[in-house]
């Protein structure tokens, strides 16, 4: 990797600040004294990605051309009026501008067009979040830093409707893909965002994204991760989360399919009485793996922290679940409360779950759990004594656990469309769609009508 | 006969429970079967129910001219056959609406029938939630999640109520219950008793019987019925306590 940085360095870096250039040569540099993390490493200990890498990659640096932009992002969600962003092959894709102001001063678009146009505000906060653990695959994306998507929400102004990001994979070649997203929330301002990963055909990949975000004093953000990638796709994305005083955060993690999903969450609470939600729900099968990682730093007293990460794994998928909260000596009346539970429906089924809090002050409530099991069986009988099916009874159970964690979506067409595709997935019927990024089944086909004349 | 049980031997972890059943009931019948804790009740109801967990060792159970003990715990429901079960169980996130909307479509599927609209389900949800007076936002919730020990109860009457079995199990509904809850449990079996049905009440108390009138009584002992007779036996057995029979029994 370090000789393609080389290679492309002056390409990269020909709308940087300066100081951006230097943050990508410190990056390069610490990627290349650790290298990919092998397991090895504690943080990736039950996750390897031998297999991933035996596959060989083209690294992406340049836009793809040539593509019917309206063909790839042919779907939406029914009722669900989001302002779309797309992004093909990690690159920012538009129907007309790349980056867009609003009346309400919202900008959003590209990320490599939001460096040409707004390199203050851009360089007030990327690489501030994102890096500070060393992690290997966020500095070699920082040092790779080309397009993705930025979104600025100045202060006071509510995003009227919810923005989704369309991250779609779509090539005949394997790719290495490296995206960055950057988001700002000013004071008092609020934003949903519903950020998918999808891939476009059975094409294997390797994406390396890193998303920062940054919650200002009192604002709120609904978060949505949705991910339905096919089974040759290795997916690590990282998302730094920054919240400032007061500052209220909703996340959830839908992890509906992939090869290798790795979801690395950190997020620190900058100022006091700031409050954290994070869902998450896992649906694995065949040798799917997925990996959650989750880190809360509790900087500033007054702060509530959630998890409540669920997971389904049937065949052979395996799961990882790391939760660690650090409550630090100034963080007086934390409250901190960490969750991990998980069915494995197979002998051949496992997880790795690890619930950690480190405390260093009295003055806290925390807790944390972790539970591994099978269907609950005196459920099973029940429903079965009424009538109901082994295959249905397990659906039915299997959707209800489900459940706890999506009906906590709080866009109504998105549940709904969530709650759908899970049935779907626990049904094994939810599939790649050949067209579709959402997987709709209906995808908007013109319809030409046969008018037999004689009849008229 | 609609069931017919013959020398019934069941256990669970090599520990034999039922030690020699016989029991005939008929359609238009109601037993009730009392007797000390632990002396097989709730076995003799789960072995007819299907439960996994126990062995049938001995002995045969016919069920409408079938052989029951080939068929699966669903297929015996379906066949009509239903438990209400002593402790029931709680089940997050699977609505009492969507459970028996399942279970109704799936009864109707076996027998040949198409499923019922969403409408003439409703409407038939509603007509059922009278008769055992179970209010409107308890159908929308989870399963048995956060009930009272009475509503518990009252959901279990009203799944009655819904699937209309032929045989009814019921494995002491009148624990824990309250006398109003004991009334209307009871209204509710009372209304749906018919020509064609027929209930097996397990109760440890006589109490019920004051409210669903028995045509038999059987009083289990350790594992085998030890004396059948008709309500009076119940009074009796009110009157001289359990420890009649057990010295009967060893003496």
């Amino acid at each position: 990797m370090s000789g393609i940085y080389g290679e492309c360095r002056e390409a990269l870096s020909v709308n940087d600040y300066p100081a951006l250039s230097a943050l990508r040569e410190e990056a390069i540099r610490s990627f290349e004294e650790s290298g990919f993390p092998t397991t090895k490493l504690e943080a990736w200990k039950n996750t390897s990605l031998k297999e991933s890498f035996s596959t060989e990659y083209k690294v992406v640096v340049q836009p793809e051309t040539g593509v019917d932009v309206q063909k790839v992002f042919l779907c939406n969600i029914p009722h669900l009026d989001t302002a779309i962003m797309g992004q093909l092959n990690s690159w920012y894709v538009s129907k007309d501008v790349p980056l867009m102001k609003l009346g309400n001063g919202i900008i959003m678009g590209s990320l490599a067009e939001a460096l040409k146009q707004y390199p203050e505000l851009v360089e007030a906060h990327l690489g501030k979040y994102a890096g500070s653990n060393g992690d290997a695959f966020t500095s070699l994306n920082t040092a790779f830093i080309m397009d993705g998507v930025f979104i600025y929400v100045p202060d006071d102004v509510k995003s009227p409707k919810p923005v989704q990001i369309i991250n779609v994979i779509h090539s005949n070649e394997n790719l290495f893909l490296q995206s960055r997203n950057l988001v700002v929330l000013g004071k008092n301002s609020r934003l949903s965002l519903v950020h998918c990963d999808d891939s476009y055909n059975q094409q294997a990949s390797f994406s390396n994204i890193v998303t920062e975000i940054h919650l200002g004093e009192n604002a709120f953000m609904d978060h949505y991760k949705l991910q339905n990638l096919n089974n040759s796709s290795t997916l690590i994305s990282s998302s730094y989360f920054e919240l400032e005083t007061a500052a209220k955060l909703e996340s959830h993690y839908i992890s509906l399919n992939g090869g290798l999903l790795r979801n690395n969450l950190r997020l620190r609470f900058n100022g006091p009485h700031g409050v954290a939600s994070v869902y998450g729900i896992y649906l694995m099968d065949r040798k799917q793996h997925i990996d959650n990682q989750v880190f809360i730093d509790h900087a500033s007293p007054d702060c509530t922290s959630s998890e409540l990460f669920k997971g389904i794994l049937d065949e052979h998928s395996s799961g990882v679940f790391n939760g660690h909260v650090l409550v630090r000596r100034d963080a007086q009346r934390t409250n901190a409360y960490q969750s991990n539970r998980n069915i494995l429906l197979t002998e051949t089924a496992k997880v790795n779950s690890k619930p950690f809090l480190e405390i260093y002050n009295d003055d806290v409530k925390c807790s944390h759990g972790s539970t591994t099991g099978q269907l609950d069986q005196d459920a099973m009988y029940y429903l079965r004594q009424r009538g109901i099916g082994e295959d249905s009874a397990r659906m039915l159970l299997m959707y209800a656990y489900a459940d706890e964690v999506i009906s906590k979506i709080d866009i109504e067409p998105l549940r709904y469309r969530i709650e759908d595709m899970a049935k779907k997935r626990l049904q094994g019927e939810l599939q790649i769609c050949e067209a579709c990024v959402l997987h709709c089944n209906t995808p908007e086909h013109p319809v030409e009508f046969v008018i037999d004349m004689s009849k008229i | 006969m609609l069931l017919s049980i013959k020398n019934l031997h069941a256990s669970i972890n090599g520990k034999e429970i039922l030690k020699g059943i016989d029991l005939d009931v008929d359609h238009g019948e109601v037993h009730a079967i009392m007797g000390p804790n632990g002396t097989g009740k709730s076995t003799l109801a789960s072995v007819i129910a299907g439960r996994e967990v126990f062995d049938v060792t001995a002995g045969e159970i016919m069920y409408k001219d079938k052989n029951l003990l080939k068929l699966a715990v669903e297929e015996r429901a379906r066949e009509g056959i239903f438990l209400g079960f002593q402790y029931p169980v709680e089940i997050p996130g699977v609505s009492i609406t969507n459970f028996m909307r399942t279970a109704v479509n799936e009864g109707r599927k076996y027998k040949g029938l198409d499923p019922l609209s969403g409408g003439a389900f409703l409407r038939l949800m509603e007509e059922k939630k009278k008769l055992v007076e179970l209010t409107s936002n308890l159908a929308n919730r989870s399963v048995n999640e956060g009930f009272s020990g009475g509503e518990k109860k009252k959901n279990e009457i009203f799944q009655m109520a819904m699937l209309e079995p032929e045989l009814a199990i019921l494995d002491e509904t009148d624990s824990g219950l309250d006398i109003d809850a004991l009334r209307v449990v009871a209204n509710g079996v009372n209304k749906l008793r018919t020509r064609e049905n027929a209930f097996v009440i397990i109760t440890h108390y006589q109490r019920l019987l004051d409210y669903i009138v028995p045509d038999f009584v059987h009083v289990l002992f350790e594992g085998r019925i030890v004396k059948s007779g008709t309500r009076e036996l119940a009074l009796e057995l009110e009157e001289k306590g359990y420890d009649w029979i057990r010295k009967e029994q060893e003496g």
